[in-house]
């Protein structure tokens, strides 16, 4: 990647991260002439919490993708197919509502602990260096699973306002959240994400296949276990949060590829800022929908990824018959 | 002299027993056996990919716990899969087996290979053959001292098998690095110096070329036995004989 293009990717990020703060410019510019205090905490508690979330959100979700894909050396693994990010509603759901703890701190341990038994699962059905269509029926029979027990656990809870409560936040929403949840968000997805930079070069040899890079000295056995538990970290952490968003996590590393000439590790970083302007830019779509009221962001991501999926699988079919 | 390579008491439960090794330097040997005999687990420890006991050193440093940078110069392993999922260009690829970038020997690899016009295309479009030549110069890239090779040869057409194998005898008397190469024919043991038959999860013999080809192991691990310039099943006539015997 060169350094013109990195950073033009950072100026796409950081623009969109100002547009979120920023849009719409009447409406802050109107309170600030009224009043200031008001102004200040409309920015400090409603914008900044929500540009801080889907930037967060975004870049674990593209860095933690292209590590899975990476990992499983297959362009379709991502949190949301591997049913990582439904394993964290579940975790987090079965924490809110069954075992009823409602702090911050205990939602992010059950997501995270969720997260990880979806890709432990995974690994263990699909192997670790799967064919497309054993590691996506894996995912898809962990993605139902984790859904059902998501609707039985909300089911048994004994708060009668469970789904109801549940189910905005479940389809992923960056609305209404605090400075401090932004910052529950963060502390996982930073430390995720920083130790996923560490893993770049062992990633980058896999591409040569898993003998090749053990023989160049790198342990894939401890690079798998680090990847599963970091992405299961950030995700989880996100997860609890914001809810299920999909398909970031997918998109990200595939346009990141096209920027490291196809090395699937050191695409984490491009990946990230990718996956952090996309959700920005998602959420901006989402404020500007004239509709009236808020559309969940995980309608809007899954309405424009579902079809570049289909469109990856058609392509993936054609080079298959080719 | 202390020689380049010194492995003692390798093994892999199930697959390869413990087993001593040493070899000097500008020695090119061939790892000969049936299907399923160890050969490849034998590289496999000798690479340290997965080695539950015993121990290797190359040029008396020890491999285990090198760091990468460090083992790319030691040695370096051709896996026999050719399969490469990601779209990196052929050169990307020979430069994934230098620990730092190196343009000028990148290039000096895709001279040597021939592989100048297929530089800038994506390794998973080329044929298997082009993928075998791209991945033996990723091999080569960092000058090893060691070069352990799973089938180095199959895929190749009789050209690129000359080629190749000049290549290596070139790489060990200009160096004097060590090549253990797989194969499955075995008309190609004659190419090299040293030849060990691999059979049950170990090494049944160790021997020169001409005296392997006429060894009793030999024709024992492989149920064959020379007849003038070519094989034949062991205990069968000839090749009609073994038609009609099976029918």
């Amino acid at each position: 990647m060169s350094r013109g293009i990195a950073l033009l990717l950072i100026a796409t990020t950081a623009a969109a991260f100002l547009l979120s703060l920023l849009l719409p410019w009447s409406s802050i510019v109107g309170l600030l002439r009224q009043d200031t205090s008001l102004a200040t905490a409309v920015f400090v508690e409603l914008r900044l919490p929500r540009a801080l979330l889907a930037l967060i959100y975004g870049v674990t979700l593209g860095a933690s993708g292209a590590a899975i894909q990476a990992l499983f050396a297959n362009p379709l693994a991502s949190p949301d197919l591997t049913g990582t990010t439904s394993g964290a509603a579940l975790g987090a759901v079965v924490t809110a509502y069954l075992l009823e703890f409602s702090a911050p701190l205990a939602l992010s341990g059950g997501a995270v602990v969720g997260a990880l038994g979806a890709l432990g699962l995974l690994l263990a059905l699909a192997g670790p260096r799967a064919e497309t269509s054993t590691l996506l029926l894996a995912g898809l029979a962990i993605s139902a699973l984790a859904g059902a027990l998501t609707t039985l656990a909300l089911a048994l809870a004994p708060s009668p306002f469970a789904f109801y409560d549940a189910y905005d936040w479940l389809m992923g929403s960056l609305v209404d959240r605090s400075l401090g949840q932004a910052v529950f968000a963060f502390v996982p997805a930073l430390v995720s994400t920083i130790l996923l930079l560490r893993l770049v070069p062992a990633l980058d040899s896999l591409a040569l296949g898993e003998e090749s890079a053990q023989a160049m000295g790198y342990d894939i056995r401890r690079t798998r276990l680090w990847v599963v538990a970091l992405s299961a970290l950030g995700v989880g952490g996100c997860v609890a949060i914001c809810g299920a968003i999909g398909f970031i996590g997918l998109v990200a590393p595939i346009f990141a590829r096209r920027l490291t000439r196809g090395h699937p590790g050191r695409a984490i970083v491009p990946a990230g800022l990718i996956g952090g302007a996309l959700l920005l830019a998602a959420d901006l779509t989402v404020r500007a929908a004239p509709v009236g009221r808020t559309l969940p962001i995980g309608v809007v991501t899954a309405m424009l990824g579902a079809p570049f999926f289909l469109f990856l699988v058609v392509r993936m079919r054609r080079s298959l018959a080719a | 002299m202390t020689s380049l390579l010194e492995a003692r008491g390798i093994a892999i439960p199930g697959r390869l027993e413990a087993t001593d090794l040493q070899c000097g330097g500008g020695e090119m040997i061939a790892v000969i056996g049936p299907n399923g005999a160890g050969k490849t687990s034998l590289l496999r420890a000798l690479a340290e990919i997965e080695l539950d006991r015993g121990r290797v050193a190359v040029a008396g440093e020890e491999v285990a716990g090198t760091p990468p940078a460090r083992r790319m110069r030691l040695l370096s392993f051709l896996p026999a899969t050719r399969a490469l999922v990601w779209p990196i260009s052929a050169r990307d690829v020979i430069g994934l087996g230098l620990p730092v970038h190196d343009r000028a020997r990148v290039d000096e690899m895709l001279d040597l290979l021939e592989l100048g016009p297929l530089a800038d295309r994506p390794v998973n479009s080329l044929s298997t053959g082009e993928r075998s030549r791209v991945l033996f110069a990723r091999v080569l890239a960092a000058r090893p001292k060691l070069l352990l090779l799973d089938e180095p040869l199959s895929n190749l057409d009789p050209y690129w098998v000359l080629t190749t194998l000049s290549i290596l005898r070139n790489a060990v008397s200009e160096t004097n690095c060590a090549v253990l190469a797989s194969l499955h024919n075995l008309e190609q043991v004659s190419a090299f110096d040293r030849v060990l038959l691999v059979d049950g999860g170990r090494i049944v013999a160790d021997r020169r070329p001409n005296e392997m080809l006429a060894s009793d192991e030999l024709a024992q691990a492989f149920r064959v036995e020379r007849k003038g310039s070519g094989w034949m099943i062991r205990g069968k006539i000839s090749p009609e004989a073994g038609r009609q015997s099976s029918q």
